[in-house]
């Protein structure tokens, strides 16, 4: 049994302008240990979906469906107190934007001493000991002095690793990171994901990673999820994720990544923006902004298969390589027309064999 | 910057605000219309000899800047001259009306507190919900309602007609139990307002630090709500509160002349009312300075307040 | 069906063709499911232009814009239309309830003929003293025999015009100084607002106490009408003087306004096109609220006997003896005065929130400070 399964997971938001459906009916699991990516643009309900891990949509959201299964035990139907006991203890948030995570007027040792006695019968002392290692453990410097100091008195890159001692205080069975090094420079970026680094390997505590940015899910993920307006689209091991993407939302992403050596004028980007969740496209909600687009598409719904197979997403292995686009439900006439070029070492080693069924 | 030094140049910041209200009341008596020996005598008729030494009593008979310098050095050893009216020591007789204030205004501010904090709390939690929105209509009201009407009306229903309050103070020492029941009625009089202003100071406050990311975090560490909306959420809305302490001191001040007016309280707002009646102007330049000067000082322990409890602060 | 195998080399990867495939190809295709799409398609591009739209329009098109929007926000607002409503029949009772009437030594000309109730509210003995309400006289009459409907009513003039009167000049005073405090900075700044910190350490009523004595004398103040609203005026402005110091120093940090400046453009022009528009709105919100406070203040001069003549049939004055008509248990003389007040600030209260609301209705807190000053 997979540590965290995701069942059929509908959060939906009451808005002046409509009822948003800001996650709707995603299914996924997560194994003990593992790092999972979920990526999307920002919209596309995935910040949503990992609070929903913990129950901690507030109104006007409500989550309205389906089982979030942590060791077998629904979490929608625990109450307030057994929820409490799991929030923090067994799994754990990391939040974009430590700055405000942090209660500006408690010193961050206190903050992290907090996490462990509301779990834990311990002394104040022991918690004050505890909170000091875990600040020495994510990688700040004298921990014992910083223990006294107040939010503002550290860097970003140190209010970060401190949001992550919290997060790891009681030792949890799941890490949900979300954006985890979002508005960071460069470099902590790359500090800060080393961290979480040696944590997926070290440890055996299970991430589940939300960001926009494919190159931190290559770096740290085992297998990912791509999001599109409150849908899974593609679901893949990492390496074929990005050395084989079958959705064309997916293709689109992997487009606009820059990167050096880059030949071309101007990169690609995804055309459009997210969808309005009040009322999304018909059909496949990518289909607006898809330039493979065809009539079906906006009639269709495509299913979450696996994209060789056909096979249903519920009947798969969890390493299948799934997509929802009608292209592998044999329902698009002109197919999908791109290619993955991959550059080795010598860039001119091109290889050049994926040509997509363009012509049929 | 240590608080040390914050402290030390927020006193700095003061003390030009503080000579600002000594000119001030200084010039007081000068702005009225005549001479200042007339304003200083009132009604009485004088003798040209005691006319002369008043006028050397006060200074008068110097230029205006060393009046004023010899006048702030009497004002810094509580000396402000005789009462025209009664003849008695004007410091001697604000020193006997200041602590009425005081009790009345303190016992309103805590009510104001007492009240205006839970039902703030509750607002904000309950948001939309109808504990909410009877708090918000209380709060109107309670803004709206004129402390003098309220104060007839209490002391219509509650002294004239059921009897259970006096109309006027007992004759007994203010730290009675005769005189504290007696403070119920123009305490809730005085306090109304105030804390219908906490209670809606709070609530927006509190709402706005609800949306902080810190309330997400505490949530997903397993804390309980209480502890959640207690200990984070209310230590960071109390900061509007904290600085709005001297304002609300002034609208205190403000209340107290009307209440102790309503219900015979021998303090600082009745004894500037019977001195402007009675145009004995040495006694109110007195009192003027007195509730100035508080008033700048409360500013400035707010100041400090703030600094204490908001770490972010140190400049 | 796909037929691309999955790569089996590690490296760089790159993606060809995703750009390639420009829609308006797919289109041309005949391919009918753009006009499909409807109401969806287009959200991305509506999105873009609405977003691009007010750059391109002029100034004085969005401010006319963002005024229809609150307008319309405020009309949502029940709580703020029924203040507004309670505002405009407590103003057009109080002038209408008596003709109004200029005299000169000759002869007197009515500006307003109309009189919505029989008796002269400073007329004494129209009925029998301390009378309760009854057809006659609805709400009964006070001490003198005066007939306390029409005093009510007209008393209402007081408070609607001081609370106008006394709130628009503080608007003269404090605009004008705030603007320049944060505007220019510096000794400027300085002065005008130790001069505030100074009149902040001064309650109002103690500052109203002080300066009657000497306002009094002077005749053109006479009757007391403008004794009080200078009294108002004197503690009113500092307010608004912080408050717009506060806005301009927030909005000059804006990029807009230092590259403007940059430009050359004059500071006049700066603030009225960049300051001015960002500033109203907060200045409007206190100056409403700010009415409320005013006629409170005013109302309890008037019950502390400072100020207006005695006897004036202002709401605050009717109430001063009602200490003693309390005791002889003359509930009425007390109970519409009191009654009139409370409605009138309540409801300059509700629209005041409903203009906040309406201007601003991300910031849904109103702040309220605002109210004790």
């Amino acid at each position: 049994m997979a540590l965290l399964e995701v069942e059929d997971l509908t959060v939906q938001f009451y808005t002046d302008d409509g009822v948003v459906r800001a996650v709707d009916g995603i299914n996924y699991e997560i194994r003990r240990g593992e790092a999972l990516g979920l990526v999307g643009e920002s919209g596309a309900g995935k910040s949503v979906a990992s609070l929903a891990l913990l129950d901690l949509i507030r109104a006007p959201g409500e989550i309205v469906g389906g089982e979030i299964r942590l060791d077998g035990r629904n979490l929608l139907e625990c109450s307030t107190d057994e929820l409490r006991g799991i929030r923090g203890d067994e799994i754990a948030m990391v939040f974009q934007d430590a700055d405000a995570a942090l209660n500006p007027v408690y010193t961050v040792g206190e903050q992290i001493a907090e996490a462990i006695r509301v779990h834990e019968d311990v002394s104040d002392r022991a918690a004050r000991d505890r909170a000091i290692d875990l600040l020495e453990r994510v990688g700040i410097p004298e921990p014992a002095a910083r223990y006294t100091d107040y939010p503002h008195e550290f860097s970003g890159g140190m209010q970060q690793r401190a949001v992550i001692a919290m997060a790891l205080s009681c030792d949890p069975d799941l890490l949900v990171c979300d954006e985890p090094t979002t508005g960071l420079d460069v470099t902590v970026q790359a500090g800060i994901l080393e961290l979480l680094e040696d944590l997926a390997r070290e440890s055996d505590t299970a991430i589940q990673l939300v960001t926009h940015d494919l190159g931190i899910v290559a770096e740290l993920c085992d297998r990912v999820l791509v999001q599109y307006a409150g849908e899974i689209v593609e679901r893949a091991p990492v390496e074929d994720l990005y050395y084989d993407p079958k959705h064309p939302y997916t293709v689109g992403l992997l487009a606009s990544i820059p990167r050096l050596g880059d030949d071309r004028e101007r990169l690609p980007t995804v055309p459009g923006t997210v969808p309005s969740l009040v009322d999304p496209p018909t059909g496949c909600r990518f289909h607006p902004r898809c330039p493979y687009a065809e009539d079906a598409c906006a009639r269709r719904s495509p299913p979450l298969v696996e994209a060789d197979t056909e096979t249903p997403a519920a009947e798969t292995a969890p390493d299948a390589h799934l997509a929802a686009c009608l292209e592998y439900t044999g329902d698009l006439e002109d197919g999908l027309d791109y290619e993955v070029q991959v550059r080795d070492e010598p860039p001119a080693d091109r290889s050049d064999r994926d040509r997509g069924g363009e012509t049929r | 910057m240590s608080l040390g030094r914050y402290v030390l140049t927020r006193l700095l910041v003061a003390v030009p605000v503080l000579l600002g209200v000594t000119v001030l009341t200084f010039s007081f008596l000068h702005a009225l219309p005549g001479d200042p020996v007339d304003a200083i005598i009132g009604y009485q008729s004088v003798s040209p000899e005691t006319e002369a030494s008043i006028r050397a009593e006060y200074h008068l008979d110097r230029p205006v800047w060393e009046q004023y310098l010899l006048w702030l050095r009497d004002a810094l050893t509580l000396e402000f001259g005789r009462s025209p009216v009664t003849g008695r020591s004007v410091a001697a007789t604000i020193g006997r009306r200041l602590p009425a204030t005081l009790a009345l205004g303190g016992a309103a501010w805590l009510l104001a507190l007492a009240i205006g904090i839970p039902a703030g709390i509750v607002a904000a939690v309950k948001r939309g919900e109808p504990a909410d929105e009877l708090s918000r209509v209380a709060a109107l009201a309670g803004i709206a309602t004129p402390n003098f009407w309220l104060g007839l009306v209490l002391l219509l229903v509650f002294s004239v007609r059921l009897g259970w309050f006096r109309v006027i103070p007992p004759d007994a020492p203010l730290a009675s139990l005769a005189m504290a029941k007696f403070m119920l009625l123009p305490t809730v009089t005085l306090g109304t307002a105030s804390a219908a202003l906490v209670t809606r100071l709070l609530r927006s406050s509190m709402l706005r630090e609800l949306e902080a990311g810190y309330v997400r975090t505490a949530r997903a560490k397993g804390l309980r709500e209480r502890t959640v909306i207690l200990k984070h959420v209310l230590r960071n809305s109390l900061l509007p509160v904290v600085t709005v302490a001297g304002l609300q001191l002034a609208f205190l001040v403000d209340g107290a002349v009307v209440v102790e007016q309503i219900f015979s309280w021998p303090g600082m707002g009745r004894l500037m009312v019977q001195s402007i009646l009675q145009r004995n102007y040495p006694v109110i330049q007195a009192a003027v300075l007195v509730i100035g000067v508080s008033i700048v000082l409360v500013n400035l322990l707010v100041d400090i307040v703030y600094a204490v409890l908001d770490p972010r602060i140190r400049y | 069906m796909s037929d691309r195998r999955p790569t089996t080399e590690r490296g760089r990867i790159r993606i060809v063709g995703f750009d390639d495939a420009d829609s308006s190809q797919r289109d041309s295709d005949g391919s009918p499911e753009r006009t499909d799409a409807g109401p969806q398609s287009p959200t991305g591009a509506t999105g873009a232009t609405g977003a691009a739209e007010p750059v391109e329009t002029e100034l004085e098109g969005t401010e006319r814009h963002r005024l229809a929007d609150a307008w319309h926000r405020f009309r949502r607002n029940r709580a703020a239309m029924v203040g507004l409503a309670v505002i405009v029949v407590m103003a057009v009772l109080a002038v209408f309830a008596r003709p109004i009437e200029v005299s000169t030594a000759e002869y007197t000309i009515a500006i307003q003929p109309v009189s919505l109730v029989p008796h002269d509210p400073h007329q004494p003995a129209v009925g029998p003293a301390n009378a309760p309400p009854s057809l006659e006289h609805p709400f009964g009459t006070d001490w003198a025999g005066r007939d306390q409907f029409a005093r009510v009513l007209v008393g209402g003039r007081y408070t609607l015009g001081i609370g106008l009167v006394a709130v628009l000049l503080a608007l003269c005073v404090g605009i004008p100084l705030g603007a320049i405090a944060g505007y220019f900075g510096g000794w400027v700044d300085e002065v005008v607002m130790r001069i505030v910190d100074v009149l902040y350490a001064f309650p109002f009523l103690v500052l109203a106490i002080a300066i009657v004595p000497i306002l009094e004398p002077i005749p053109v103040l006479g009757e007391g009408f403008w004794t009080v609203v200078v009294a108002l005026v004197v503690t009113g402005w500092i307010g608004y003087a912080r408050l717009l110091r506060g806005e301009i120093l927030s909005v000059r940090e804006r990029e807009y306004v230092t590259a403007a400046s940059a430009l050359g453009v004059p500071d006049r022009t700066i603030i009225r096109r960049h300051v001015v528009p960002n500033a109203v709105a907060p200045v409007v919100v206190q100056a409403t609220l700010n009415v409320g406070t005013v006629v409170l203040a005013a109302a309890a001069l008037g019950f502390l006997g400072l100020g207006l003549e005695p006897g004036s049939a202002e709401w605050g004055a009717m109430l001063s003896r009602g200490r003693d008509s309390l005791a002889q248990g003359h509930w009425h003389i007390t109970a519409f005065p009191g009654l009139a007040i409370f409605l009138f600030v309540l409801a300059i209260n509700l629209v005041g929130d409903g203009i906040n609301d309406a201007l601003d209705p991300h910031r849904d807190v109103s702040d309220d400070r605002r109210r004790m000053r």
